[in-house]
């Protein structure tokens, strides 16, 4: 444990989210009211030099920094840089929405500095520790952020709810966790899954020695058809213990003490996989998929607009690094046991989601059950179980949180004093008020549906091509068949906007940052479903495949 | 002397209560919040267990850590409930149904 080894340089963008939030909270609390937007820009700015710092961190091998608790490399500073930036766009969308709510607070925004801060941890975690403390900051902070709008009734109860279920995951994970740490009796990732290999090589092991063992009644040659089959194996270690208390020891012995060994060794992996199983409910609550999905319609019903903006769009970012983070760098060698649990949450996301989105007469319910089958897509490339799955999953949750965060920057548009745009109805005739604004909202849906040259359409053609790669054609068929059901919901939308008589011909206001950032949100949409293949380029890359 | 196993069950037990609790309770929230905490507990039982038999301590650090979140865990879900009361009036779960999700 050396100073040398704490790598400080490469942390600074989380140094200096840290010191400014702390910073901001003691500014904020001297301020007077008028310059409230003295906050805002000083988390504007140190949110743009945070990702500077990131892009200037990127080394070009894997950096391990504070002791190995933390890992600086290519997937991280990738996912730092796009959730950083996307911080600052619900930033930029938010600021009128809470002033006219006059819930403009400095809280809002220091709680979102900490809650990046802890995405940020999240992503780079290389600990369980700092797994569980990053994803802690995280939603200790977006609890506290829903609940900021005090008087109101929905967005208490969503915080209530929120809160319980995630303390509910949060246990989950830390249970599996305790699971893990106890097998293994480590919580570095890098030496958990070596352990965790060295498990399921044992239990390979033990299961064709035991074959043996039945195979041959006399002990004597029995005994030596297991030194046979041990001295040829190199990376379990039980079959090196066995090969000693061979040599140790006569046969009828050897016999006696192999045996117990077996049994107590073979539970080893049971255990694991029991653990498994908790953190990977942990991380499906987390995520949101189907069976653990029951807190998102809620809490984005329920919330504010921009918080619903906040928790939908860059914690998801953070959710995938965490899966990706615990199941692959800690557990690739178990994935045949989470291929099964992550296949069974992604059909049932997929099918529920979409299917109860059709009924949502509330926009943000319907993009809340839209979420859900999303992040059944989104676990598709996991399932893939390879760097090429894990690229497309990369690739479609970046352009996920591009078009949600598109999507709520609408629903924040269309409202004013008094008035939440949230029902579908409030879309009507979108295009005789603002043209503009409803080619922006129909370029959003098109490619949340998947509609070709969107870019909505590569995530989902990225993730079904690595799910057919890795050989499950069914999980493919399924899935593109219920993209077309869903696809009804979001046409629906697309056809209320050009199709149907407005309703109110309130004109459309909003300040210029707000209507350029929505049109540049727009705007990247509809780029990077032109040329998909940047994109692809560096979600590759995070993944050290060249194109 | 007391096993593993035995933490390990006692560890198992509390968990399984907590979670009975959370998902059986139609009463009163910060019957909620309590068992948010004994799962917590349950799961530093196990951490400690785990640390003292594998002779490792970072389980021990961890347990810590724990803690400290727990804290700060209850500490914004009994405000949040305070928030609630005052604009409801109750803390029955069962009037937690403006949003049915």
């Amino acid at each position: 444990m050396t100073i040398a080894n704490l790598n400080i340089a490469w942390l600074l963008p989380e140094i200096l989210i840290l010191t400014m939030a702390c910073v901001i909270l003691v500014i904020d609390a001297y301020l007077p009211k008028q310059l409230r937007n003295l906050t805002y820009h000083l988390t504007q700015g140190t949110l743009l030099g945070a990702a500077l710092l990131i892009i200037a961190a990127n080394p070009m091998q894997p950096i391990l920094a504070m002791n190995d608790m933390v890992i600086i490399d290519a997937m991280s500073v990738v996912l730092k840089l796009f959730i950083v930036l996307i911080v600052f766009f619900t930033f930029i969308y938010s600021r009128e929405y809470l002033q006219d709510r006059k819930i403009f607070k400095g809280e809002y925004f220091v709680l979102g500095l900490f809650a990046t801060l802890g995405m940020l941890i999240m992503v780079s975690a290389h600990n369980l520790l700092m797994v569980f403390l990053g994803l802690e900051l995280l939603s200790l902070s977006l609890y506290a952020m829903i609940a900021m709008n005090r008087d109101s009734k929905v967005a208490t109860e969503a915080a209530m709810k929120y809160f319980v279920l995630g303390a509910l995951a949060s246990g989950m994970l830390l249970y599996g966790m305790s699971m893990l740490y106890g097998i293994t009796a480590t919580l570095d990732l890098t030496k958990l899954s070596q352990s965790v290999s060295e498990i399921s090589n044992d239990r390979i092991v033990i299961s064709s020695v035991n074959q043996l063992i039945s195979e041959t009644e006399e002990v004597e040659l029995a005994i030596k058809n297991v030194e046979k089959h041990v001295t040829t194996i190199t990376n379990s270690p039980i079959a090196t213990k066995i090969a000693e208390i061979i040599e140790a020891n006569i046969e009828t012995d050897a016999m006696v003490i192999i045996k117990p060994m077996l049994a107590s060794s073979s539970q080893n992996y049971t255990i694991l996989v029991f653990g498994l199983v908790f953190i990977v409910i942990g991380v499906a609550f987390k995520l949101g998929a189907v069976p653990f999905h029951s807190w998102i319609p809620d809490v984005y019903h329920g919330s504010p607009t921009s918080m619903t903006l906040f928790v939908a769009s860059a914690p998801k970012i953070a959710a995938f690094a965490m899966v990706i983070r615990m199941l692959v760098d800690g557990m690739q060698t178990l994935h045949t046991d989470w291929q099964g649990m992550l296949i069974l949450l992604s059909i049932l996301s997929i099918i529920v989601g979409n299917i109860i989105a059709i009924a949502q007469q509330n926009i943000k319910r319907m993009l809340a059950y839209s979420t859900i089958a999303h992040v059944g897509y989104l676990l598709l490339g996991i399932i893939a179980a390879n760097a090429d799955g894990y690229a497309a999953s990369m690739f479609y949750v970046v352009v996920y949180t591009i078009m949600t965060l598109g999507a709520f920057g609408m629903i924040i548009l269309l409202s004013r004093t008094g008035f939440e745009a949230d029902k579908i109805e409030d879309f009507k005739g979108l295009n005789e008020r603002n043209p503009w604004y409803a080619m922006i909202m129909l370029i959003i849906m098109l490619s949340m549906a998947g509609v070709p040259p969107m870019v909505g359409f590569w995530a989902k053609w990225a993730v079904l091509a690595q799910v057919i790669n890795a050989g499950f054609v069914w999980l493919a068929v399924l899935a593109v068949l219920f993209a077309v059901i869903g696809a009804f919901y979001y046409l629906r939308i697309v056809k209320l906007m050009y199709f149907d008589k407005p309703t109110s011909l309130v004109p459309i206001e909003a300040g210029v940052d707000m209507r350029f950032a929505l049109s540049a949100n727009a705007l990247i949409v509809l780029l990077l479903g032109l040329m998909p293949n940047t994109l692809m380029a560096i979600c590759l890359g995070a993944w050290g495949i060249s194109v | 002397m007391p096993e593993l196993s035995d933490f390990l069950i006692l560890g198992a037990i509390l968990f399984c209560i907590s979670i009975a609790g959370i998902f059986l309770n139609r009463k009163n929230l910060i019957i909620i919040l309590m068992c948010i905490e004994l799962m917590l507990l349950s799961v530093n039982l196990n951490f400690i267990a785990f640390s003292y038999f594998n002779a490792d301590i970072a389980g021990q650090v961890f347990v810590f850590f724990i803690l400290t979140v727990a804290a700060a865990e209850s500490a914004i879900g009994l405000a949040i409930l305070i928030v609630l009361f005052r604009n409801k009036g109750s803390i029955n779960v069962e009037d937690l149904n403006a949003l049915k999700g």
